[in-house]
């Protein structure tokens, strides 16, 4: 990297970027860099980022809403919600511990990667809560789409859009999104020593009581001892977790109690453990290792996830671990990545995608990190891409440098 | 009456050879799925936005996805305009056609293709009605959550196309929220496929991006959508206030204590009386405002929540408190509710308004409301979500009367820049339509209207996809 550009202003951030579309240069856009190993290695000789652009602009608790710059620290944001009792109901991961990379992450990153944790199942993702947003596009015109009210369908969603796109449609200078109360009790209910496809019937058996469960991951017993300081019972863990007020998870908890007992001895884990249990989950614990052993990020219905890990078990050493019912996959290579085997078992288990999340340099170069798009819909991506970034400046081939420089 | 709302004008070409486009579509349809005699056109000149209303070149009634591309393909290759349509309840006009445009409507293609309960998803045809989702999957004990009032009658596709809403997405979310999947066919004919039974897709959201585009990327033919457990019990309760500030007051109160209601809704004394007239609810008759706020879950936590509930209610004086005492009695609270429109259209015509403001806004925007109306000489009644701020004045009118309908449209107008103005947007949930295309340069600076635009250009740049709808016709790139 040649140069760093930290615009303290949108007007700022648009004439470096105007700069930059009339000479086609292309442009890394990165806030606190500690998602920038996710992709394909970018060509680019300047970085512009989002970290002189901080600070909660907006914040009133009572309409449950928070505007903030794009470079705002995710820490200080949480620390301001926390203080109003309010949280990010969508549980955004902190990639760090995974991909063994240091700084603060800033909430434009957090929203340009749609980082969604545990309670993506029953709260939506991240791109469910982002209400507005401000971005240059790759013209270096600030555009604002979006707004600061829950229900808004005034033209078309381009907030949805830039979130998940991993700064290659815009750079996005502010956001504004929905929190929610922090629920005063959280409760867990852990199975123990069950199988990958048990544990995947005992999930489906608790998403459809009637008992709001918020959270359901699998931790095979070969992770199990890397949550909670190693104090969770042997054998694998299935935990599920219960929010709420006192009464209400008390009540709720008999219910799935009873309803699990069958599938193997049941446990309990109390608020305050529960709490860092989820976090580490949030987080994948598992595999924040220090290494950089392929890992994949496989999302599939969840009935198919232990099914994906069984038929490459028979091909290659992996091993793996569950949130999301099964359906969110976190999966460990013993060597190599296996990227088109496993492509084409999770095609053949019903669909879904496989990320290449964490990788060597080497491989994320030569691997498609991204699941790659049928013809139809990568010209169509290409065209979407085109209509924000025409000069294609914004982190060129970070998503799919086979289909155009995407 | 006289028009305001302008359309595109029919293109000459496509007019001149209305015959000839008929008898090819003949080729491509059985000959009972296209309609093109005059009198046989009539129901599909107008949607829920009554007061506009066109006869189209034709309507094809497509039994598969199949049949949808062949229809695009040969749209786009005699550049006919589309105009998609799934059961014609759009309240912003989304639905009425134009003369030069085909109608391709969706309603035949209404089967359930699977319910898988252990994924938790239900993959639909798009011509499925809302309600028969949850009628189908509620005997396994699950629900589709999101709950426009026309539920009985309106699409999936429709639901897509709009975003829709409902009462109940306070806590559930409107249709992107629940969402897993479509198949689509593009302008060109092509067909394509977003998301699936995963709880998300991979590269761009594209999913996100079509949800809520109003027809103008492509059609939606079959989608997958999430179906969650049904929560053991739910209890409406009514709340009778003195003012609809008090009542507003109140909203804001329950959510800043952190209690998520499963709904709350609003009534102001004109809905009421209307309402009640129609439903016999129930409802308090000697009250400023009404709220219904529902809670849900098991008999233990429905009296907990109330509990917290009604004494918020208490510190804003609240002079009723009625909860429902039967199954009957909470089917009798809704029903009261969701037939608003319908009850209001037995005493006037109205045109429904559906701004969303941020929460602290509500009194202000609701008194200025009340203004506004009165300034025309007119009169509104306000029944809305006030958990989302999502708020729906009936502004009622006598349609017959041009300068009645024009005042109507006129003081519609200004409660829209009121709730941009405030911090809000023009639609919440129904859709910019015809209806409020012309406001949209309120919302939006030219260059946010650009690129969203440039980006609809990415799925169809010749503009033949519902094209006098949602842009404003001034500044559109050719």
């Amino acid at each position: 990297m040649r140069q760093f550009f930290y615009p303290r202003s949108e007007a700022e951030a648009a004439d470096i970027v105007r700069a930059h579309a009339a000479s086609k240069t292309p442009l890394r856009l990165a806030g606190g860099n500690t998602r920038a190993l996710i992709g394909h290695p970018v060509a680019a000789e300047f970085c512009l980022r989002s970290t002189s652009l901080s600070g909660i602009t907006a914040y009133n608790p009572a309409e449950m809403v928070m505007t903030a710059r794009a470079g705002t620290p995710v820490r200080e944001i949480e620390a301001a919600l926390a203080e109003k009792g309010q949280m990010m109901a969508f549980e955004p991961m902190d990639h760090r511990g995974l991909l063994g990379t240091s700084g603060e992450p800033t909430i434009g990153g957090l929203f340009s990667v749609n980082s969604s944790g545990p309670r993506r199942l029953t709260a939506g993702a991240a791109r469910d809560h982002l209400l507005g947003l401000r971005f240059v596009n790759g013209r270096g015109e600030p555009i604002k789409a979006g707004g600061r009210v829950m229900k808004n369908v005034t033209g078309l969603d381009l907030v949805k859009l830039l979130a998940g796109a991993y700064g290659t449609l815009g750079f996005l200078t502010e956001v504004t999104f929905k929190v929610l109360p922090v629920p005063p009790v959280t409760e867990t209910v852990l199975v123990s020593g069950l199988g990958d496809a048990e544990a995947a019937i005992a999930m489906a058996t608790a998403m459809a009581l009637p008992v709001e469960v918020s959270g359901a991951a699998h931790l095979p017993f070969t992770v199990r001892h890397r949550f909670l300081g190693n104090r969770l019972p042997d054998g694998a863990a299935t935990v599920f977790r219960l929010e709420g007020l006192a009464a209400s998870v008390g009540a709720r908890l008999q219910k799935l109690v009873s309803a699990l007992a069958g599938f193997g001895p049941v446990s309990r884990i109390a608020t305050p453990e529960s709490r860092i249990l989820w976090q580490e989950i949030r987080d994948c614990r598992a595999y924040a290792d220090g290494t950089s052993r392929p890992l994949w990020r496989i999302s599939a219905a969840p009935s198919a996830g232990h099914r994906i890990v069984a038929a490459l078990r028979l091909e290659a050493g992996v091993d793996a671990c569950y949130d999301w019912q099964g359906g969110l996959v976190w999966m460990r290579m013993e060597a190599d990545p296996e990227a088109g085997l496993l492509r084409e078992l999770i095609r053949a288990a019903g669909g879904g995608h496989a990320t290449l999340i964490r990788a060597s340099e080497a491989v994320r170069t030569a691997v498609p990190v991204f699941e790659p798009e049928a013809p139809g819909l990568a010209a169509l991506t290409r065209r979407v891409k085109a209509a924000l970034d025409p000069e294609g400046i914004f982190n060129p081939g970070l998503l799919y440098p086979e289909q155009g420089g995407v | 009456m006289g028009e305001t709302i302008r359309f595109l004008t029919p293109k000459a070409p496509v007019l001149a050879r209305r015959d000839a486009i008929i008898a090819d579509l003949k080729d491509l349809l059985p000959p009972e799925c296209l309609v093109h005699e005059e009198r046989a056109l009539v129901p599909f000149e107008t949607d829920g936005f009554i007061a506009y209303r066109r006869r189209p070149l034709a309507v094809a009634l497509p039994g598969s996805t199949a049949e949808v591309a062949a229809l695009l393909k040969y749209c786009h290759r005699y550049q006919v305009p589309v105009v998609p349509r799934g059961a014609g309840t759009s309240l912003s006009g989304g639905a009425i056609p134009e003369e030069d445009a085909l109608v391709i409507c969706l309603s035949r293609m209404n089967r359930i293709l699977e319910v898988d309960t252990a994924n938790r998803t239900a993959t639909v045809q798009a011509g499925v009605t809302n309600l028969s989702i949850s009628d189908r999957v509620g005997p396994e004990g699950f629900f589709y959550a999101p709950d426009p009032s026309s539920q009985l009658a309106c699409t999936i596709g429709g639901n897509i196309g709009m975003n829709s809403g409902g009462a109940h997405c306070l806590k559930y979310g409107v249709t992107t929220n629940n969402l897993l999947g479509v198949k689509m066919v593009l302008v060109d004919g092509s067909v394509i496929e977003l998301g699936g039974k995963a709880l998300d897709s991979g590269g761009y959201d594209l999913l996100g991006l079509v949800c809520g585009s109003e027809g103008q990327l492509g059609i939606v033919t079959e989608a997958t959508v999430r179906i969650l457990a049904k929560p053991e019990g739910a209890r409406p309760v009514l709340f009778g206030f003195e003012t609809p500030e008090d009542a507003g007051a109140c909203v804001s109160a329950v959510i800043a204590a952190g209690i998520i209601p499963v709904a709350m809704e609003f009534m102001d004394r004109e809905a009421i009386a209307i309402c009640e007239a129609f439903a016999h609810a129930g409802y308090p008759l000697d009250v400023g405002a009404l709220l219904i706020v529902e809670v849900e879950g098991s008999e233990a936590e429905m009296e907990a929540s109330l509990q917290s509930v009604i004494e918020i209610a208490r510190r804003f004086g609240v002079k009723t408190v009625k909860e429902s005492q039967s199954a009957m009695e909470a089917a009798a609270i809704w029903k009261g509710r969701k037939s608003a429109f319908g009850a209001t259209g037995r005493i006037a015509d109205y045109i429904c308004m559906d701004g969303t403001v941020p929460l602290g806004q509500l009194s202000h925007v609701l008194k200025r409301t009340g203004e506004i109306v009165a300034g025309y000489g007119l009169r509104v009644a306000n029944v809305f979500h006030a958990g989302d701020g999502n708020m729906h004045p009936l502004i009622l009118y006598n349609i017959n009367d041009p300068e009645e309908a024009a005042k109507a449209e006129a003081a519609g107008n200004d409660i829209l820049k009121l709730c941009v103005e405030a911090g809000g947007c023009l639609t919440g949930e129904h859709g910019v339509g015809i209806e409020k295309r012309d406001l949209m340069t309120v919302q939006y600076r030219p260059a946010d209207l650009a690129q969203q635009m440039a980006v609809r250009a990415a799925f169809d740049p010749g503009w033949l996809l519902n094209r006098s709808k949602v842009f404003p016709l001034e500044g559109r790139a050719e």
